[in-house]
């Protein structure tokens, strides 16, 4: 294989993998630091007890995103030498922010956290866990910043062969920022409280613990149902900023050839032909398109081969069409994903809020099984954007193939390749069993040493030795 | 001093900084086989190092990024050229980032061996593999008209570049074991002394030996002698008086001195190396300077004002960090790890 296909076959399977354990940080961490909010206020210990067991898996996850987040900041170096090159300027500067701001926050305040329940004040460690997770939404606002950019350029010129920025604040003020964000956020806070609710759930079904995980899964459903809701609309403002800013990824989301009618209906499912432009066996919902993209019924959308003409003339020759069938079904399946959070958020308020959540087996069985769908639409949500903006990895500035090391050859690139889906793997497995293990220990986490003496001379307070 | 200088000054601090901290985490990495005896002490050990690793690790972070923002070509070089090394040290941080948070959470022998076995391993080669990329940084390395540096194993790996290894590795274990000093109490302390005692004469004879074959085998002491000798001559002083303090048992002004040694040796390089950042052995036409590998000067402007108003608070957290867990850790009480 060539360099440039292992390269972005690499690229794809670490970043995909970095993004597995990044919304459940985000979103698990913001949820912890409500539980323990709530402990402060009502002075009740099942609080205490519940953020330290969330808190628990979310520490095993975070240290999982640390570790594959390190390989993605050396990753554009080792294998995207030419695109650092072009792109430093302003790819780094909010990579460096983001490590000044966020990373330092985050890894500092978790340490405090973790590691010190007996030794600071309530309210001092309350508010350590909220800087935790302001770190973790400020490393999204920055590392989104750079995506940003690189769907939709802005205050730069090219200048010596690469890209220089010339307005920071340009750059912070992106509009695909302000839609990626919020999207990518609240898609966060559902991953958590989607994973609260499911494991919730699997004890209910086991009678265990009853009432931590009733008032689990109300805390979890609340968030759950909110975020989905709010992630629904940010995802239709999504939709209408692609139509101007990337209309060949939307053409392409919608398996558009053609310029449609107006209004424009909307392909619910097809099946698509890349090599004959054509679609057989479509089933279309009429106006959906045109109130997708503008926020009203009527207005066409422009198809994928008249767009292929203008960026020709704009561009210069060569195909702009990204892989239509990737683009189309991800964005489907997001979608899906995120009806279905809308729709188990509000059954699962109401039955709450009924007090019917014990005897609901039938819905306990879904919510355990709705855990992987915030999973699935983070995935699906990244392939759409990521691929349906081929052939750019700068949309209208650097193509993918252009991107890649010059220097480094299939063989170093097959050897890393195997060595991290190795190393992941492996993880993933521990991961995988330490949530069980976890789970099964259940909040009443026995203590492992609970008499303690000290001989320390620099002990003047007792109170600290107090094991947790 | 231009935009161009603080930058390279920046990124200098951010890699002594991290030497200074993260060395400290590798060296007690390294005592959890060579000091402790038993799987007690090496728990106590990996506790004292347990709310600060973390964000030691983010200084190496920052130092890449700032990297990439100010010197893109540098940060392109440096990465894509040492491929396999970085791909090595990236297991190893994944092992060992990992390591700490899971040991403890099964309470089963066999697996807190394997990840224990992972820390050590990790924290002894880390800084190997920094301290071999560093010295063939400054030894110069075959880096092209077009930037892109072509490296076999030969290029970077030889007699100078392993001596420059073994010298760094030997610094962060005894920073590891004064930092050992400083927060245990008991038996455990007053063998970590014993043997910083004994480190500290290897470490000497290391350190010296490097000089010596820097000398020999680079430009810097002609490009920059003027510098770099006082700097040296600082290093074995402030070395001698590390020593000195550890032998009074006074752990804190011992630790002191070391950070000093640590931060003079990682600033000599950087200071060996300016205006260039690294050096092509194929032409001196094709090195790559604070000048050829930076941003453009408004990014670099930006950049200096987000670093420059960020830092102190980054700063002021961490010493308060260090302030709430400035009690020494012991076998008797919980232990988080
Ligand atoms: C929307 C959020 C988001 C996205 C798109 C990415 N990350 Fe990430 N990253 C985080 C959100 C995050 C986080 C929430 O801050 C993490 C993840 C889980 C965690 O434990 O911290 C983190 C950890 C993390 C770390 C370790 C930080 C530490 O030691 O504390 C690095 C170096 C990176 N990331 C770098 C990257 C790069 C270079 C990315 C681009 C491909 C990237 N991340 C995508
Ligand atoms: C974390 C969530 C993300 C996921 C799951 C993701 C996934 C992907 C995928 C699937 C590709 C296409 C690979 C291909 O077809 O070649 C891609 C390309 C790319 N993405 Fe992302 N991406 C994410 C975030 C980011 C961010 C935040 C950045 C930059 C700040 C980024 C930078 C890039 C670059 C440079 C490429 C071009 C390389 C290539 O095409 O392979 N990605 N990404
Ligand atoms: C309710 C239905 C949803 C709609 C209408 C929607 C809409 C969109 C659109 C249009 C994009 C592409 C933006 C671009 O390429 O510029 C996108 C991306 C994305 N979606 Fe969704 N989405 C929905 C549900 C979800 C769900 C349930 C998740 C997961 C929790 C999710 C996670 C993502 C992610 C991570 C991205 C990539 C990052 C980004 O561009 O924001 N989405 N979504």
């Amino acid at each position: 294989m060539d360099p440039l296909s292992l390269a972005r076959f690499q690229y794809a399977a670490t970043t995909i993998y970095h993004f597995l354990f990044v919304p459940l940080s985000i979103g698990l961490v913001f949820i912890v630091a409500i539980m323990e909010t709530l402990y402060v206020v009502k002075k009740d210990d099942v609080y205490k007890k519940m953020s330290k067991f969330w808190g628990k898996l979310f520490l095993i996850n975070f240290a999982i995103g640390v570790v594959t987040g390190i390989l993605q900041e050396f990753q554009f170096g080792m294998n995207w030498s030419n695109y650092s090159r072009f792109m430093g300027d302003i790819f780094g500067a909010p990579l460096a922010i983001e490590a000044l701001l966020a990373f330092f926050l985050e890894s500092t305040f978790i340490g405090i956290w973790n590691f010190g329940w007996d030794r600071l004040s309530k309210r001092i460690h309350l508010v350590s866990i909220w800087l935790v997770s302001i770190g973790t939404i400020l490393s999204a606002v920055w590392i989104l910043t750079a995506n940003s950019f690189m769907q939709e350029p802005v205050g730069f010129v090219v200048r010596n062969g690469r890209a220089e920025m010339t307005d920071f604040f340009a750059l912070v003020k992106n509009p695909q920022l302000w839609v990626e964000l919020p999207h990518t956020i609240f898609g966060s806070f559902a991953t958590g409280a989607f994973l609260i609710t499911g494991i919730s759930a699997i004890m209910l079904l086991k009678k265990r613990d009853i009432e931590f995980f009733k008032k689990s899964f109300h805390i979890g459903i609340t968030v759950g149902l909110i975020s989905g809701v709010l992630l629904a609309f940010a995802g239709h403002d999504q939709a209408k900023h692609l139509v101007q800013s990337q209309p060949m990824k939307m053409a392409a989301s919608e398996g558009l050839w053609k310029d449609s009618g107006n209004p424009a209906a909307w392909t619910v499912l097809a099946s698509i032909n890349p090599k004959t432009h054509e679609n057989t066996a479509e089933v279309k919902i009429p106006y959906l398109l045109s109130y997708l993209s503008y926020g009203k019924f009527d207005g066409k959308v422009k198809g994928m081969e008249t767009l292929q003409k203008q960026y020709e003339q704009k561009y210069g020759k060569g195909n702009y069409i990204p892989p239509v069938r990737t683009t189309f079904w991800s964005f489907r399946i997001m979608s899906l994903a995120g009806l279905a959070l809308c729709a188990l958020g509000i059954v699962g308020a109401f039955l709450a809020f009924r007090k019917k959540l014990v005897e609901s087996k039938w819905f306990l069985r879904i919510m355990v099984a709705a855990m992987s769908l915030p999973y699935i639409g983070s995935i699906t949500g990244w392939i759409m954007t990521e691929i349906g903006r081929q052939p750019w990895t700068v949309f209208g500035l650097m193509k993918t193939a252009d991107s890649v090391s010059p220097n480094v050859s299939s063989g170093e690139l097959l050897f890393s390749i195997i060595s991290f889906l190795g190393a992941y793997t492996l993880l993933a497995v521990v991961m995988v069993y330490l949530f069980v293990r976890v789970i099964k220990q259940g909040p009443s986490m026995k203590q492992e040493d609970p008499k303690v003496i000290s001989n320390d001379p620099f002990d003047r307070e007792a109170y600290h030795l107090v094991a947790k | 001093m231009s935009l161009n200088e603080l930058w390279f000054l920046l990124i200098s601090v951010l890699f002594v900084g991290f030497f200074f901290l993260e060395g400290y985490d590798y060296g007690v990495g390294m005592a959890t086989r060579f000091l402790a005896k038993n799987e007690v002490e090496r728990r106590v050990l990996i506790n004292t190092i347990g709310p600060f690793w973390d964000s030691n690790e983010v200084w190496m972070i920052t130092a890449g990024g700032a990297m990439f923002a100010a010197f893109p070509n540098w940060y392109a070089t440096l990465f894509s050229g040492f491929y396999v090394p970085l791909v090595l040290m990236l297991l190893l941080l994944i092992a060992r980032g990992t390591a700490f948070e899971f040991r403890g959470k099964v309470g089963n022998s066999n697996w807190r061996n394997t990840w224990d076995w992972l820390i050590f391993l990790a924290s002894l080669l880390v800084p190997l593999l920094w301290g071999v990329v560093f010295s063939a940084i400054v030894h110069g390395l075959p880096i092209d008209h077009n930037m892109n540096m072509d490296a076999a194993f030969s290029s970077y790996l030889n007699m100078y570049t392993i001596l420059g290894g073994l010298a760094i590795t030997l610094l962060c274990f005894f920073h590891g074991l004064v930092f050992i000093c400083l927060r245990t109490v008991g038996d455990l302390q007053r063998r970590a002394r014993q043997m910083a005692k004994k480190v500290i004469g290897i470490l000497a004879i290391f350190l010296i030996a490097f000089v010596i074959a820097t000398y020999f085998s680079t430009d810097l002491f002609s490009v920059r002698g003027g510098l770099l000798v006082p700097i040296y001559a600082l290093v074995v002083i402030f070395l001698a008086l590390s020593g000195y303090f550890l032998a009074k048992k006074r752990d804190g002004w011992a630790f002191g001195m070391n950070a000093a040694v640590i931060a003079l040796t990682i600033a000599s390089l950087f200071v060996g190396l300016f205006p260039r950042v690294m050096i092509s052995n194929i032409k001196s036409a094709y090195d790559l300077t604070i000048y050829n590998a930076a941003s453009g000067s408004y990014s670099l402007t930006v950049m200096s004002i987000v670093a420059v108003t960020l830092l102190p608070f980054v700063l002021g957290y961490t010493i308060w960090s260090y302030i709430v867990f400035r009690k020494r850790v012991h076998k008797d009480q919980h232990l988080e790890y």
